[in-house]
């Protein structure tokens, strides 16, 4: 079970452990980390998952595409490590991912 | 003196979101999620496409898992609540046992308004509400060659889309003379209608469901109102919903098109609020006028509000609606309410399947579409949120663009 934490604007952190193959905005929600919504349910349709990755971890991405690239476009304060979590699956390989959230996703 | 439990009826979006928003704004006492339903509580958009394609799984749907509940303290019955005694703020239980409650919330959704016509009662016709209606559909999905859909809206045409994909013939009844007519502007209409007919997806506007023929119990064809024999193995339909009021109806609180609540999202009684697709509510998008939404944003903003004025920080309801639906290729976002929209400004190329519709009332921008356009929705979002207005004229010009208007724009 890899060990992903969540850190919030404010500096707080949770570390979740999350099952391989569920998304990072579901370990995150499952978790119950506030300010990350995810409201449509991973269905890529809201940009209420919004997060950064963490630099070491920031080329170990396929980069976002499609729907992801063009809402992240978008949303407030987007940055280069941008990403909805949703869109994120877990792999065996991501233990110890930091990933951070932004101030506001909406 | 302060609230000690609070009793919610329903764990759809509404009633799970009060429970988690809750515990988030520290309410300390005692919160129990009445549902009918067995299983944890899941999200119902799936049902019509990811999970009945088998591209989620259940595990993907649910809310929170188990342990979250015990976590937060959050008493999870599978119970139906049969009737409340408002005068002993209490409710009681199908199973015999009753719940004391400081505050009840209802959030007890909505059901499919059925079919009526001769032979509604055959195997093989669904409507699309729970996990049981999806596990009953998707092995019969699969085997199907020849699929009916009664109704033309999301649910109906989320389900056309996923039975062309698994390879059956898929016919659409519909009364209306275009998809998603009650929702969507015909330009909008139009670009679904070409794409389901580009999927194989045959279209009967104007055309009502007359009667279901069956063999040995199970459907075999269905009669059009217009005189035609469609033969069908599988019929699906979305004909709108029924709110499911009857609680609150037997209990003397005020209905109107759904439980009847003000801008607290209170009903006619102090210790009882309601929210999601049976709460009615004055809706600032709508001219203030009683308004009952059917989707996930007005179930979970209308959640975390209730919560906040249950912990003592009270505010009147004004989220801005928005929606999305996935069918096929199409991704659809609605951000706004189009209702009354009599002005319409198109960017994009409806022929290259990426159009966003934005809908004016007059001068003013109430809501924007966007197909396969998932930047513009952000955009929608936040100028419909907010000041200053978009006009129609400055929408028309040449190389409008959403977002360098957003941000010539921002206050
Ligand atoms: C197939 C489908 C696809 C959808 N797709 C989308 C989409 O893509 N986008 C979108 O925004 N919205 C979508 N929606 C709409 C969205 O799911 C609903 O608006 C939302 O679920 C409403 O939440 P709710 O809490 O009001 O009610 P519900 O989610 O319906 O939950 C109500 C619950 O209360 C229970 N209940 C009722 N009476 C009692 C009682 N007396 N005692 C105990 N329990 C009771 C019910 O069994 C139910 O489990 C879809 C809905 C369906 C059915
Ligand atoms: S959860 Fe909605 S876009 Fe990720």
């Amino acid at each position: 079970m890899p060990t992903i934490t969540f850190i919030e604007h404010n500096g707080t952190r949770h570390e979740v452990h999350a099952e391989v193959g569920q998304s990072a905005m579901q370990a995150a929600t499952f978790a119950g980390v506030p300010g990350i919504p995810g409201d449509c349910g991973g269905a890529c349709a809201c940009a209420s998952c919004h997060a950064y990755v963490d630099d070491a971890w920031a080329g170990r991405f396929a980069p976002a595409e499609g729907t992801e690239y063009d809402m992240l476009e978008n949303v407030v304060e987007r940055q280069p490590t941008s990403r909805l979590t949703c869109q994120l699956v877990v792999g065996a390989d991501m233990d110890g991912l930091t990933l951070r959230l932004p101030a506001v996703q909406f | 003196m302060s609230l000690d439990s609070v009793v919610i009826v329903g764990a759809g979006h509404g009633g799970v979101q009060v429970a988690i928003s809750l515990r988030q704004e520290g309410f300390g006492g005692r919160i129990v999620l009445v549902n009918d339903e067995p299983g944890l509580p899941y999200q119902r958009p799936p049902l019509s496409k990811a999970y009945l394609l088998g591209k989620i799984n259940a595990t993907a749907m649910l809310f929170r898992p188990e342990t979250f509940y015990a976590d937060q303290r959050i008493e999870l019955v599978h119970d139906r609540v049969a009737a409340i005694d408002r005068q002993n703020r209490r409710v009681m239980l199908d199973s015999g046992s009753a719940l004391d409650f400081g505050h009840l919330v209802l959030a007890t959704g909505a059901h499919n308004r059925p079919l009526n016509v001769p032979g509604s009662t055959l195997g093989g016709i669904f409507g699309i509400k729970t996990k049981a209606d999806a596990d009953f559909l998707s092995p019969l999905v699969k085997q199907a060659r020849n699929v009916v859909v009664i109704g033309a809206g999301f649910i109906g045409l989320e389900f056309a889309a996923v039975a062309a994909a698994e390879g059956a013939a898929v016919e659409v009844l519909e009364l209306g003379d275009r998809p998603m007519a009650r929702a969507v502007s015909p330009q909008m209409s139009e670009l679904f209608r070409a794409a389901h007919q580009g999927c194989g997806v045959k279209f009967n506007f104007r055309t009502g469901l007359a009667e279901l023929e069956g063999e040995d119990g199970k459907v075999s064809a269905v009669t059009t109102s217009d005189g035609r024999r469609l033969p069908a193995e599988l019929v699906v339909y979305g004909i709108g919903v029924i709110p499911n009021v009857q609680l609150a109806l037997e209990a003397g609180l005020d209905i109107d098109n759904g439980i009847r609540v003000n801008s607290s999202l209170l009903t006619s009684d102090p210790h009882i609020s309601a929210l999601g697709d049976v709460a009615a509510f004055p809706c600032v998008q709508n001219g203030e006028n009683l308004t009952r939404l059917e989707s996930v944003q007005n179930a979970v903003d209308q959640g975390k509000l209730i919560a906040a004025r249950l912990v003592g920080k009270p505010a009147p309801y004004t989220a801005l609606p928005w929606f999305w639906t996935d069918q096929g290729n199409l991704k659809l976002q609605i951000a706004g309410l189009s209702i009354g929209a009599d002005n319409y400004v198109t960017l994009g190329d409806a022929a290259a399947q990426q159009l966003s519709v934005l809908c004016f009332r007059g001068e003013e921008l109430i809501a924007v579409e966007s197909c396969n356009r998932p930047g513009d929705h952000v955009f929608a979002r936040k100028i419909l949120a907010r000041p200053p207005a978009l006009t129609p004229a400055a929408a028309a010009a040449p190389d409008f663009d959403l977002k360098a208007w957003e941000a010539a724009n921002r206050p």
